[in-house]
C-alpha cells in the first residue's frame, strides 16, 4: 500500500501542477539569470578602484551641456589621438558634488579626475585631496597656460601658490535685456546700469507684452542658486558675509538693504513662481518671452543665442549691474582636478590638457558648432573670428566681466577668504543654503527680510566663532 | 502595484433581463465603480503624461502651461540611447537586471525554508525570530552608509556588482521571510497531514503540495524583491562608480542644473520602468490568484 500511495500523488499533481509552475516560469527564470550573469561578464563584474585598465582613466563630471558635447568627442578624438579610454559617470550638480566630496575625502582613488569649480579648488587644495598641476603644466608647452585667462587661474590656485585645477569653461555674470521690448518702450537700456536703473526699468516694461514679468531674478533656495546673485548684489551695496576679523555681517544695513531691495524688485516686477526659479526656470521665461530682463550667468547667452533659440538675436548683453563697486559679475569655472590617490596621474593630465584646450573648443566649433564652445577661459577664443562671427552679441561683454571679477576684493571692504558669489569656506553651502530658504520666504511673503536675516546673522555668527577661535590660537 | 489596485467585481451593478429596476443597487454599484474608476486614473495620469512628455522635444517639454497637442517626436528616446551623444545605457541596464535578478533568486532561496521553518514547523520562540528580522529594518540605511561605504573601500568592493548583490539580498530578505511566512501559515494543515498519511516525504512534500499552493506567494515576494533592488538609488549611487552603475544612477545622470532635461529624463524613466512593469504584468495572473482557494474540499 504505501509504494502505491506516492504515485497516485504524484500523477494527478504532475498533470495539475506543471503546466502553471515549473515548465512556464522555471525556465524563464533560468534563462533570465544565465542571461544576466553571462551578459553582464561585460558590465559590471570587473569592480573595484582598479577598474578599466591601464589604459583607461575614469572621470566624475557634472551633467551640464558642454560635458555631454564632451562625452560625444573623447572617444572618436581623445581615445583616438592617445589611446586611452575614458569611463564617463555624469550625475546632477548636487550629486555630482556630494560624490566628489565623498570620493576625495577618503581618497578612494575611483576617480581619476571630477569637474571642481573655484569654490573647491581652493579647499580640496588645503586638504591636499587634489594633485598639483604645475609640473604637467610646465612639462606642455603646447597647452599654454598663459593663454588662460588671469582671474581663473589665481581662483583655481591653492593657499600654497600652487595649481590645482584647469578650467574647462568660465562664466561671470551680466544683465541679459530684450532689446526690441525696451526700444519698444523707448527705453536705452545703460552700459553699465545701477540697480536702480534697472529696478525702474523693470517697472516700466513690466507686462509689455502680455505675462511677460519686469526682470527674472533666482528665488529658489540652495548657496549655488539664490545667494549666487544675491551676494553679487550684497556686494556692491556695500555689504557682506563676514569682515576680514571674521565678525558676521548679515544683519548689517548694507546687507539688509541689497536683500530687501533684491526681495522687493522680483515680488513687484518679477517672475510668476520666483521662489522656486532658478537659473533653468529664469532661461525658460526669457526664452518663452515671460520676462523683459534677466541677471545671471554670462554662459545663458550660449542657450539664448542658439540656432532654434525664439530670441535669438533679440537680446542685449550689460555689465551686471552695480551700486557703490565698480564691477558686481561674479566668476564661477567648472575645471578639472586629479585626485591624489589616482594610480593614472599621467593619462589623467592628458585627458585635461586635451579637453581644456584650444584645439578642443576648435573642435567643438567644427564639429557641433561655434555657440556650444566651452568659453569663458582663453584670451585666444576671443580673438578668434569663427567664435566671434557667432557670438559676437556676448563675446565682448563676457570676456570683459570675467577679466573685471576679482575674488580677492570683491566688495566695498577686506575679505577674511576669497570669492565673489561665495565665501571659499567648506561652512558656506551649509549655510548660505539656509538663510536662502529664509530669503525665499521672504519673496514668497511667508516672512519679513528682517526676521530672515536675523536668523541668518545667528547662523553666519556661529560659523564666523569657529574661525575667530581657529585664528587667535 | 496591479496586485493591489485590482478590485473584485460588484455583481449587483447588472440588473437581470426583463426584471423591474431596483434603483438604489446598482446606484451604489455604480458610484463605487466611477469611485473605483477615478482612483484608478488618478494612479495612472503621472505616468501617462510621462510618457506623453517623452515623447515631446526639449522646448515643448518645458512650456507652462504645458503643451499637450505639440508635435511628438521620438528624440528623447534617441539620446537615452546615446544616438550623437555617446552614452550607452546598456551596461547600467543589464546591471540592474543582474542585482536584481541574483538578489532576487538568493533572497527567494534563504526565505522559503527560513518562513517554513516559522510557519509550518514553527521552530522555538518563532515570535522572537519574526520580530529579530523586521528589527533589522528599523535602522534606516543611509545611518548604515558611510560604515558600508568604508568596509567596501576597504575591502576593494566599490563600484562591484556583487557588493550591490549582497546588500540587496539582505535588504530584502527581512520582507520575505515576513511575507512568505503569511503565505505559507496559509497552507491547511490537513493537506500537509495528508501528504504525511499518504508516505510523502519532506521534499516531495515541498516540492508537489505546499509549492504549487504558495506558487501565487511566491511570485508576489519575487516581484516585490525585483522591484524594490531595480529601484534601489541611495546604495547603488553611492557604491557603484563607471563599472557597477545601475540604471536609476544612469537615469539621474540626465538631470542638468544648465539647459532643459525634462523629455530626456521621462523618456529614460520610461525606459528604465519597463522591466518592472514587464515583470508585473507577467506575474499578474499568479499575483490575484485566492491563496488556498479550493485547496480544501
Amino acid at each position: 500500500m504505501p509504494s502505491a500511495q506516492p504515485a497516485t500523488l504524484a500523477r494527478p499533481s504532475r498533470r495539475r501542477h506543471a503546466p502553471h509552475g515549473r515548465v512556464r516560469l522555471a525556465p524563464a527564470a533560468t534563462v533570465a539569470t544565465v542571461l544576466a550573469l553571462t551578459v553582464s561578464g561585460c558590465a559590471g563584474w570587473g569592480g573595484g578602484p582598479t577598474g578599466g585598465g591601464p589604459n583607461s582613466i575614469n572621470v566624475l563630471m557634472v551633467n551640464n551641456p558642454q560635458m555631454v558635447d564632451l562625452q560625444q568627442l573623447a572617444a572618436e578624438h581623445f581615445t583616438a589621438e592617445t589611446g586611452v579610454s575614458v569611463n564617463f559617470t555624469v550625475l546632477p550638480e548636487n550629486d555630482v558634488r556630494d560624490k566628489i566630496s565623498q570620493e576625495f575625502s577618503s581618497q578612494a582613488g575611483q576617480y581619476d579626475v571630477a569637474t571642481l569649480s573655484n569654490f573647491e579648488i581652493p579647499i580640496y587644495a588645503r586638504s591636499q585631496w587634489i594633485a598639483p598641476l604645475d609640473d604637467y603644466v610646465a612639462a606642455d608647452p603646447g597647452f599654454a597656460q598663459s593663454d588662460i585667462l588671469a582671474p581663473m587661474t589665481a581662483s583655481l590656485s591653492g593657499d600654497d601658490g600652487k595649481l590645482y585645477g584647469e578650467p574647462f569653461y568660465g562664466e561671470s555674470s551680466f544683465l541679459m535685456y530684450r532689446k526690441d521690448v525696451l526700444a519698444d518702450a523707448g527705453i536705452e537700456m545703460p552700459a553699465k546700469p545701477t540697480w536702480q536703473q534697472v529696478a525702474d526699468i523693470a517697472a516700466k516694461v513690466d507686462g509689455a507684452q502680455p505675462g511677460m514679468a519686469g526682470i527674472c531674478l533666482r528665488g529658489q533656495p540652495g548657496w549655488g542658486q539664490l545667494f549666487a546673485p544675491l551676494t553679487t548684489v550684497v556686494n556692491t551695496f556695500g555689504g557682506t558675509w563676514f569682515t576680514k576679523d571674521w565678525t558676521a555681517q548679515v544683519d548689517s544695513p548694507e546687507f539688509r538693504k541689497a536683500t530687501q531691495f533684491y526681495v522687493d524688485l522680483v515680488r513687484a516686477h518679477g517672475e510668476v513662481g520666483a521662489p522656486q526659479a532658478g537659473f533653468t526656470e529664469c532661461l525658460n521665461n526669457l526664452e518663452q518671452g515671460n520676462a523683459a530682463m534677466w541677471y545671471d550667468a554670462t554662459s545663458a547667452a550660449g542657450s539664448l543665442e542658439a540656432e532654434g533659440s525664439p530670441v535669438r538675436g533679440k537680446i542685449g548683453y550689460v555689465a551686471a549691474p552695480v551700486v557703490e563697486t565698480q564691477s558686481a559679475g561674479w566668476l564661477y569655472a567648472w575645471s578639472w582636478s586629479i585626485q591624489q590617490a589616482s594610480h593614472k596621474k599621467d593619462a589623467a593630465w592628458r585627458f585635461i590638457s586635451w579637453a581644456s584646450s584650444r584645439k578642443y573648443e576648435e573642435l567643438v566649433g567644427s564639429e557641433l558648432g561655434w555657440a556650444r564652445v566651452p568659453a569663458g577661459k582663453r584670451m585666444s577664443t576671443y580673438s578668434n573670428p569663427d567664435y566671434l562671427a557667432q557670438a559676437s552679441a556676448f563675446a565682448e561683454p563676457t570676456l570683459a566681466a570675467i577679466q573685471a571679477a576679482n575674488p580677492n576684493d570683491p566688495g566695498a571692504q577686506p575679505r577674511p577668504a576669497p570669492g565673489i558669489q561665495f565665501v571659499d569656506i567648506p561652512e558656506f553651502p551649509d549655510l548660505a543654503t539656509q538663510v536662502s530658504q529664509d530669503v525665499s520666504s521672504a519673496i514668497a511673503g511667508r516672512m519679513t527680510v528682517d526676521e530672515a536675516l536675523k536668523r541668518g546673522q545667528q547662523l553666519a555668527d556661529d560659523v564666523a566663532q569657529r574661525y575667530r577661535t581657529r585664528t587667535s590660537k | 502595484m496591479s496586485s493591489v489596485t485590482d478590485v473584485a467585481p460588484v455583481p449587483a451593478t447588472r440588473t437581470p433581463e426583463g426584471e423591474p429596476r431596483e434603483p438604489r443597487k446598482p446606484r451604489a454599484g455604480a458610484l463605487l465603480g466611477l469611485v473605483a474608476w477615478l482612483i484608478g486614473f488618478l494612479f495612472v495620469v503621472p505616468v501617462l503624461w510621462m510618457v506623453l512628455t517623452s515623447l515631446h522635444s526639449e522646448q515643448d517639454a518645458a512650456t507652462n502651461p504645458p503643451s499637450l497637442g505639440a508635435p511628438l517626436t521620438l528624440d528623447g528616446y534617441r539620446e537615452f540611447f546615446g544616438v550623437g551623444t555617446g552614452a550607452n545605457p546598456w551596461p547600467a541596464l543589464l546591471n540592474s537586471l543582474t542585482a536584481s535578478v541574483v538578489s532576487t533568486v538568493l533572497v527567494l532561496v534563504l526565505a522559503i525554508p527560513a518562513a517554513y521553518a516559522l510557519s509550518i514547523k514553527p521552530v522555538r520562540k518563532w515570535t522572537d525570530v519574526m520580530f529579530f528580522f523586521l528589527s533589522t529594518r528599523m535602522l534606516p540605511i543611509v545611518a548604515g552608509l558611510l560604515p558600508i561605504y568604508l568596509f567596501a573601500q576597504w575591502s576593494g568592493l566599490l563600484d562591484n556588482i556583487w557588493l550591490l548583490i549582497v546588500l540587496y539580498t539582505s535588504m530584502n530578505l527581512p520582507i520575505a521571510v515576513w511575507m512568505m511566512r503569511s503565505f505559507l501559515a496559509e497552507v491547511p494543515v490537513e493537506i500537509l497531514e495528508a501528504a504525511s498519511m499518504d508516505g510523502a516525504g519532506l521534499l516531495r512534500t515541498l516540492r508537489q503540495v505546499v509549492a504549487p499552493i504558495v506558487l501565487p506567494g511566491i511570485a508576489a515576494t519575487s516581484l516585490i524583491c525585483f522591484i524594490f533592488s531595480w529601484n534601489e538609488l541611495l546604495l547603488a549611487r553611492t557604491l557603484t562608480g563607471t563599472v557597477a552603475e545601475t540604471a536609476p544612477v544612469y537615469l539621474t545622470g540626465f538631470v542638468t542644473s544648465q539647459g532643459l532635461f525634462l523629455a530626456q529624463v521621462c523618456a529614460a524613466a520610461f525606459v528604465v520602468s519597463l522591466p518592472v512593469l514587464i515583470a508585473g504584468f507577467a506575474a499578474q495572473d499568479k499575483l490575484v490568484q485566492g491563496l488556498s482557494l479550493g485547496a480544501v474540499k
